[in-house]
């Protein structure tokens, strides 16, 4: 678009001189002259630039065929914006993965080739993928007020009102104030909602037909709920022991291995559930095999507060301390234990991306984290303190305070005054989770639930290999399949789940160091020497021992001979170049 | 108030009718696809092990013969033909897509020692133990006609190879001294000896057709131009070499299979290194064949395996054995470059994949895309530990297994011993030769 305009100031700016007004007779030949000029003036300038930029060769011998192709063309008019569309330095920025590799010195013959060769694949796949956005069917919700309206003012049903009536049906309230207050999940492609009542009420409902699929009581306490990889399949965190019903709310399993569990998180390319206990156990279960994969004592007593980071599959866990801890099932310590707040920590949420961790305290702050570099970057003072904090995948952060559910924009970025959405509801929250690739906001709490509607929440465009809403049963099979064939080891997660592909520039020292420390003993260290023993009288112990000393410290020896022939050829070369400078007093030196 | 909410149209995205393929709408996001390299890893391991579960090279056995294979010849036009010598002195030839053999003559008196086809493949040639030359149509005789050679020359002493000119009526055999003959002519138009008594094998260059090399058993390899009335040069090793094959793309290398378990590539320019040394054979090498493509070549061998090494790896990358098959005296790859002939001891020709885990048959462009793309991964995680463990696993029968396992224990105190000498001997007497120049005496020009 902005080369669009451009070429059309500059054909204006050329109407300002002063020319006799053309006449259809007015040769057209000459018109088309000057368009060519104009253009090739452009093309002239658009080609500096790009050797400014230094681009690949490859791609530079590319650009020039075109270029011949397109002069003439059939009806003697040149194409006004030759080449591909450019594409922005953002969305090129947005693909690319890792740093550009720097060529080693000296690389020759077919390293290089293949080097320079791969170089050239990833950047045409970088270019593909970053043109392929302009494709995307679906833009971004939005709210805006018009001046002196704060979007924060307006209520959630003028807001179901103005929109249209299929997103206007989004926005509805479930009276359960019975058996609340009540716990929220989502599935992974936002179809399906699970609720979890305190007093035993489970339900599942496929939310946007609002069909409810099954309904229960398990007569105990449920603590969390939680959607295992589909709708098929859900865990209830209940009062002693976890348990897995199916969408149709036959119990399925009761794992007795996992007792007072508080909270659940489903990680869904390992087929892992965390939970967290009572008595402050951190455990793991494989819900593809049934297995615990882990198992560890986090010695921190209570844990009430969990969140997981969806690009690493790191927990974090919140503690009455005001430490957050990081997990990973391969270690019996903490990954990193920091410091947060000065009351405990009432609640974590961690972006999409993986770079931000918000958490609130009782001391009434809400605290934005880097979760890459372990820094604290802004802090906010909230009267009432959240309770509840939940962030999308666009990056709005729900926080919840009693009754009281507020939405924040930017909260990451930039310092952020007021907030952007503001909604009462009819009792104190006790979960929120933003849906999944729509613009709503699930808030459950003591009086039932709420759908609200927060426009520009969910990413429009979703992936239909990954989490397709509208995936058919036969597209959920074979989804259900690939994943499970590309399930992720628990042994693969770490802080950088991009570990795995770089160099491992250990040294051999390294590890050889490590593997003695893993054996506890140096596998390569030289055996005994054991003199062989010899006849007629040969191998007595005196001969023996002579014949040991030998060989006894050859390695010593020969390090000890070679720093002696060193420094010898050092004091040599010293006293060399000394006599060349020798000065007469030098005589009387010692 | 200016609002927008997601609201998608389900049209857009669930397929028209239940006959139309279902769609999938991408967005190539990275954030939304979270544990990229993990997977990718995990796809690999998936990808490798499936490779070695799919691993069956193995098609299919042609017996026939009443004895041990002794030669075999590709046709050079036609993919599904093969010929066959045996030690009996037949000759079979078989058609490989119905794995049956379509005709048999009884060429000579006891072995067929050589074989090859004309470049035109409308006859062939075989030498035989009772020192005749004998060419054959490769038609079969009609019906009635008596199965005749169309020409028959009587030599003066055995010949024990035979190759063929690539693009002339030219061709070579060995015996006691290399003889270049005219088709037309009965006897040789140029002979070329060099002290030697007697030579195994004669080859032409398939590129530079006028150059040829032969093993001869005084433990030299030796180069001729056919133009020139003298040879070109040799080469001296330690042991004999059996046979030798040019490499069909690059006109200068050729490889040689030794007597002493290795497989020596030479640059015909160089001959006082061997380029590559591969080893891997725990018994003496009998035959050897480039793939067309001319990257990796096959080789036979008296321990009963076949292995298949890349043209620059000192490590085969690949080796296939059966409980039955005996020592393997002949190997060739077929010219489409999907299989391996083998012909062994006990009087089998079998047919190998020369891709262990390939998919015969025609491919769906799923199906190939499925392939590249596993490729791709298998080719960039190869260098993990716990992908190249899958990947390299092999089983070895087990003489085979404690054979190696002996060599290197023998080979690993040969160096040892080496290093020692050299470190107790004065400084400069005992040179360090490398594992290359060990194996190559001289070079004679």
């Amino acid at each position: 678009m902005a080369a669009n305009e451009d070429t059309e100031l500059k054909l204006a700016h050329v109407g300002k001189k002063k020319i006799a007004p053309k006449r259809y007779w007015d040769s057209t030949e000459k018109r088309a002259t000057e368009d060519a000029e104009e253009g090739q003036k452009q093309e002239e300038h658009g080609e500096q630039k790009k050797n400014i930029k230094g681009e690949m060769p490859y791609l530079k011998r590319k650009k020039r065929k075109t270029e011949a192709g397109r002069k003439k063309g059939i009806s003697g008019k040149m194409d006004p914006f030759p080449g591909p569309a450019p594409v922005s330095e953002d969305k090129l920025k947005k693909f690319k993965r890792g740093e550009k590799g720097k060529m080693p010195q000296g690389t020759r013959g077919r390293l290089k080739d293949s080097l320079s060769g791969a170089e050239v694949a990833s950047n045409l796949a970088q270019n593909q993928a970053a043109r392929y956005d302009l494709l995307l069917p679906e833009d971004a919700g939005f709210l805006e007020g018009d001046e002196d309206e704060d979007t924060c003012t307006f209520l959630q049903e003028d807001i179901a009102d103005a929109v249209d009536i299929t997103s206007g049906a989004k926005y509805f309230n479930l009276t359960l104030s019975q058996f609340g207050p009540y716990r929220v999940d989502y599935t992974r492609n936002g179809r399906h909602l699970l609720l979890g009542g305190r007093r035993g009420h489970v339900a599942c409902i496929d939310w946007q037909s609002k069909q409810l699929k099954c309904e229960m009581n398990v007569m105990e306490t449920v603590n969390d709920v939680k959607w295992l990889h589909s709708e098929a399949m859900y865990a209830v965190a209940q009062k002693k022991w976890l348990y897995i019903y199916d969408s149709s709310g036959i119990e399925l399993h009761c794992i007795r291995k996992f007792n007072d569990v508080l909270r659940l998180q489903f990680l869904p390319y390992h087929f892992l559930l965390a939970t967290a206990s009572t008595t402050g156990f951190l455990q793991y279960l494989d819900v593809s095999v049934g297995k615990e994969v882990a198992a560890i004592c986090t010695k921190a007593g209570r844990l009430d507060v969990m969140a997981l980071n969806p690009q690493n599959a790191i927990i974090h866990l919140g503690h009455p301390t005001g430490t957050v801890t990081l997990w990973s099932p391969n270690q019996r310590e903490p990954l990193v234990k920091m410091l947060c707040h000065k009351g405990g920590v009432r609640s974590i949420a961690v972006d999409k991306t993986g770079t931000y961790m918000v958490t609130s305290g009782l001391d009434r702050k809400l605290k934005v984290f880097d979760v890459r570099t372990f820094q604290p970057l802004k802090s906010y003072f909230l009267p009432a303190g959240a309770s509840c904090l939940a962030l999308s995948q666009r990056g709005l952060l729900c926080a919840s305070t009693g009754d009281i559910v507020q939405v924040y924009k930017d909260v990451c970025s930039t310092p952020v005054k007021k907030p952007y959405m503001t909604h009462r509801v009819r009792g104190s929250v006790c979960g929120a989770q933003f849906c999944p690739f729509e613009d709503v906001l699930g808030v459950g709490h003591a009086e039932g639930f709420t759908s609200m509607l927060v426009p520009g929440a969910g990413e429009p465009n979703f992936d239909g290999l990954d989490a397709n809403p509208y995936r058919s049963v036969k597209q959920r099979q074979e989804w259900e399949v690939k994943a499970l064939l590309e399930k992720v080891q628990p042994e693969l997660i770490g802080l950088d789940p991009g570990q795995l592909g770089l160099v491992d520039r250990a040294t051999w020292e390294q590890r050889h160091q490590d593997k003695v420390q893993a054996l506890g003993f140096d596998p390569l260290a030289k055996a005994k020497f054991t003199p062989k023993f010899r006849t007629k009288g040969r191998s007595s112990s005196g001969k023996v021992q002579k014949r040991k000393k030998q060989v006894a410290h050859e390695d010593q020896r020969d390090q000890i001979r070679e720093t002696v022939e060193q420094l010898q050829k050092e004091t040599q070369k010293k006293i060399n170049t000394d006599q060349g400078q020798r000065s007469a007093l030098d005589r009387f030196r010692k | 108030m200016k609002v927008k909410v997601l609201c998608r149209n389900p049209d857009d995205y669930v397929r028209e009718t239940t006959k139309d393929i279902q769609r999938v709408p991408r967005n190539y996001d990275p954030s939304l696809h979270p544990f990229e390299i993990p997977r990718e890893f995990t796809r690999a391991l998936n990808a490798t092990k499936l490779e070695r579960v799919f691993a069956k090279p193995f098609l299919a056995s042609l017996d026939g013969h009443r004895d041990g294979v002794n030669c075999m010849a590709k046709h050079p036009a036609s993919l599904s033909t093969l010929l066959s010598g045996s030690c009996d002195g037949e000759v079979k030839m078989w058609n490989l897509t119905k794995r049956e053999c379509t005709r048999t003559l009884q060429a000579h008196e006891g072995f067929v020692r050589g074989m090859c086809t004309r470049f035109c493949g409308t006859s062939f040639f075989t030498v035989g133990d009772d020192k005749t030359i004998k060419q054959w149509k490769m038609e079969a005789p009609s019906y009635g006609e008596e199965e005749e050679p169309l020409t028959t020359i009587l030599g003066k002493a055995v010949y024990t190879g035979i190759d063929h000119h690539w693009k002339e009526g030219i061709f070579a055999t060995c015996g006691q001294q290399v003889d270049i003959w005219d088709e037309q002519k009965s006897s040789p138009i140029r002979t070329f000896s060099w002290g030697v008594d007697s030579f195994n094998s004669v080859r032409f260059n398939p590129v530079e057709t006028h150059l040829l090399a032969s093993c001869a058993s005084d433990r030299s390899i030796v180069l001729y131009d056919m133009r020139e009335a003298t040879p070109l040069k040799k080469v001296i090793m330690k042991l004999r070499s059996n046979t030798l094959c040019w490499n069909p793309m690059e006109a200068f290398n050729f490889t040689c299979a030794n007597e002493d378990y290795n497989l020596y590539s030479f640059d015909m320019r160089r001959l006082d290194v061997p380029k590559v040394v591969h080893m891997d054979h725990v018994s003496a090498v009998l035959d050897l064949d480039y793939s067309p493509t001319g990257m990796e070549f096959v080789s036979a061998s008296f321990d009963k395996t076949v292995r298949i090494f890349p043209k620059d790896s000192g490590r085969s990358r690949e080796v296939y054995h059966t409980k039955r098959m005996q020592h393997v005296i002949c190997v060739k790859w077929s010219p489409d470059n999907k299989y391996i002939l083998t012909g062994s001891d006990e009087m089998n020709i079998r047919l190998w994949k020369a891709n262990a885990s390939e998919k015969l048959g025609v491919l769906s462009p799923r199906e190939k895309a499925a392939m590249n793309y596993n490729q791709k991964l298998k080719d960039k995680f190869q260098h993990h530990p716990q992908v190249r463990r899958i990947a390299r696993h092999r089983h070895l029968p087990k003489p085979v297994y404690s054979q190696s396992k002996e060599l290197r224990v023998m080979k690993e105190a040969r160096r040892r011993k080496e290093r020692n000498v050299h470190k107790h001997s004065k400084p400069g007497s005992v040179p360090l030769v490398t594992e290359k120049e060990k194996h190559v005496l001289t070079v004679v020009k």
